[in-house]
């Protein structure tokens, strides 16, 4: 048999990271599961209002794209985000309570859904406007390049985000300057009910990347292998300071773009097609074919991280509001002139 | 002549003072870059960066593609992430291509993300009309920003203030937005040598008066000043308020001064309607200091149009000295 390590037939992620990692991995795909599942759950419950937009089918591009990535790293991310931040080991306790709107939450429940951020993991954040933050990523790359940090940035944005003025802006800006970025588009083939056939001139978001003198490349986004393949390739790339890459994700949300959604524009074959291809059934394949879990290993992955999600949700609900007469604190820095 | 009376006697000119300022930050703070359009060998569009550039290098003063959305938005980025952006708009009316990332992120993200991060980002709006510039050159949109919780917004009207505001600006963990009126570029003052500040958030009494208050913003204390050594001689003591912030505004400045006079002048450049001077009054108005007008308020604003090219057109559409001393002839008179 041949050495998994170098058979260039052996899928990447298998020959690049230890089997820990790819437990770790699964694991994570399996919190962002639950994590959504919960969400809408907890939604249906009444223990959440406002909205949220889910990630359930997308856990590959989200874990796959930060493999390579430090805590000194960057990310940006997206309305839809919360797969990005487990992706970036945040504290799901934390994350649920963000959601209930509670004091202990990653924004004190000022930031809710869509602004769910970790500093301290190099997550600088969700974000409710589109393309909105793909200039920031920028400018964390560039803030990394002066100072010498050597820190990559991954920038996530939607299909939709694509036709953006930001996005052009942003792409030529980090190609000028040479930038330590990675724009990683998750294409889920719709911005809210929109198709890329209908929004878009280009066949694949990917090709944009030639009008910034970058490369560019289109995955199989539920495939974690070629995903972390490409990203990896990528971050490399930025961190021996060659400049900024575009990959793109193919994949598929199988929710609605948020609560308002009744999948007026697209069909049930499709949305059963593509859970078909479900990146949680293929990652647990893949580890079970190259005997880095078994079945019952995968199982046990799956329940623990059910527990963790109950947990979460049990630390949120258990959790103290915010202060009314506090709503407008963190507006401006305490002690500074205001 | 001893040196202390040589610093007291030296003057820049408003513009210098701006250069200064930056001179002395980037080279106090590694983290300290500039970023505009063609702020670097051209200088800027008002020569305001001037030969920084051959200072500092293109890494430290970055021209930017014409891109103001992007731009700005790699200024919050970089602020968020360890450097301190001092970002130029070519003219304050281009703020409105980058709008989202100032109103949407720089301002909120501190308060959406819990206090957890903070945004030392510094932006420099050449603003204004008197340029013939017309409609989409020569705007006054303070009051737009003036409207975000999250920003901090300065309209400094003198050399001196300029400097100690932007240093300021540059200690100010937040957002904070520089208004230069593009009239006052040229203008001559005496500006400290060095290092100091300028308090955000605290109004300058520039003439101190008995019968009558003017609160200005801007070129508009210049006009405000004229008017007043005009109307001294005539029997009206003027008291001349510039307002220097108006977010966060100097609330007790000016109350105590309407205290004092029983007469509001509120004059600045923007349109009036919606304007600085709404506000103005309507902090005199909800407080104790409106049991002691005497007269109601005045607004003097910009007319309800874009600013016109024609110079006698762009000269009646916002306030000019004539108007003020008829404001305040009308309202010492009792005629209003």
């Amino acid at each position: 048999m041949a050495d998994a390590a170098t058979d260039t037939n052996t899928p990447y992620a298998i020959r690049t990271y230890s089997p820990q990692r790819l437990k770790d991995a699964l694991h994570k795909m399996f919190l962002i599961r639950k994590f959504e599942e919960g969400a809408e759950d907890s939604y249906t419950r009444g223990l959440i209002h406002g909205t949220m937009h889910l990630s359930i089918g997308q856990e590959a591009s989200a874990v796959g794209s930060c493999m390579s990535l430090s805590d000194e790293d960057k990310i940006t991310s997206t309305h839809r985000g919360h797969g990005h931040c487990v992706a970036k080991d945040a504290d799901l306790g934390k994350m649920f309570a963000e959601f209930f709107g509670k004091e202990t939450g990653y924004c004190k429940g000022r930031g809710g859904s869509m602004h769910i951020a970790d500093p301290s993991k190099g997550n600088l954040g969700a974000n409710g406007i589109v393309g909105g933050g793909l200039p920031i990523a920028v400018g964390a790359a560039l803030s990394a390049k002066r100072l010498g940090t050597g820190a990559v940035t991954v920038c996530f944005f939607g299909d939709g985000a694509n036709n953006e003025g930001a996005f052009h802006e942003s792409l030529n800006m980090a190609a000028v300057w040479k930038l330590p970025v990675v724009f990683v588009c998750e294409n889920n083939r719709y911005g809210m009910s929109t198709s890329t056939a209908r929004s878009t001139a280009v066949k694949q978001i990917a090709e944009r990347a030639a009008a910034y003198s970058m490369p560019g490349v289109t995955v199989d986004g539920n495939d974690f292998s070629a995903v972390t393949e490409a990203v990896d390739a990528a971050v490399a790339r930025a961190r021996r300071g060659e400049g900024p890459s575009l990959v793109e994700n193919m994949t598929y949300r199988w929710r609605g773009h948020s609560k308002s959604d009744r999948n007026r524009y697209r069909t049930k074959e499709e949305i059963a097609e593509w859970m078909e291809r479900d990146p949680i059934v293929a990652m647990s394949k893949l580890l079970v074919d190259h005997k880095i879990l078994t079945e019952a290993e995968v199982g046990a992955l799956e329940e623990d991280a059910a527990r963790v999600i109950r947990e979460a949700i049990d630390f949120a609900a258990a959790s103290p509001d915010p202060k009314i007469e506090e709503a407008t604190r963190d507006v401006y820095t305490e002690g500074a002139a205001a | 002549m001893n040196a202390q009376t040589r610093t007291e006697m030296r003057e820049l000119s408003y513009a210098e003072a701006i250069r200064e300022a930056m001179d002395i930050a980037l080279a106090s703070d590694d983290r300290v870059i500039l970023m505009g359009e063609d702020i670097g060998v051209y200088g800027g569009a008002f020569q305001v960066t001037g030969d920084l550039v051959e200072k500092y290098g293109t890494d430290r003063v970055m021209d930017t593609p014409i891109s103001e959305l992007g731009g700005a938005g790699v200024a919050v980025g970089a602020a968020l992430t360890g450097l301190k952006p001092i970002f130029e708009f070519q003219f304050s009316d281009f703020a409105a291509l980058a709008m989202e990332q100032i109103v949407n992120q720089a301002a909120k993200v501190r308060y959406m993300l819990g206090g957890s991060v903070s945004v030392p980002l510094v932006m420099r709006f050449p603003a204004g009309s008197g340029t013939g510039a017309a409609a989409q050159h020569s705007q006054s949109i303070e009051a737009w920003l003036g409207h975000v919780p999250g920003l901090k917004v300065v309209q400094p009207s003198t050399p001196e203030d300029v400097k100690g505001m932007l240093l300021a600006a540059l200690e100010d963990p937040d957002p904070v937005m520089i208004f230069e009126h593009k009239i006052l570029y040229k203008m001559k003052g005496h500006v400290p040598e060095g290092h100091y500040t300028t308090p955000i958030g605290k109004a300058a009494i520039r003439r101190a008066g008995k019968d009558l208050t003017i609160v200005a913003t801007s070129l508009m204390v210049h006009k405000a000043l004229a008017a007043a050594e005009t109307l001294g001689p005539e029997g009206i003591d003027v008291e001349v308020i510039d307002l220097r912030t108006i977010r966060p505004m100097d609330r007790e400045t000016v109350l105590a001064s309407v205290r004092k006079t029983g007469r509001l002048i509120c004059v600045y450049e923007g349109v009036k309607t919606l304007g600085v001077g709404a506000e103005i009054s309507a902090m005199v108005a909800e407080s104790d200091a409106f049991d002691f007008l005497d007269a109601p308020i005045v607004r003097l604003g910009g007319a309800e149009c874009p600013i016109p090219y024609n110079p006698e057109l762009e000269k009646a559409v916002v306030p000019q000295v004539p108007d003020i001393l008829d404001a305040a002839r009308n309202l010492a008179k009792g005629r209003i």
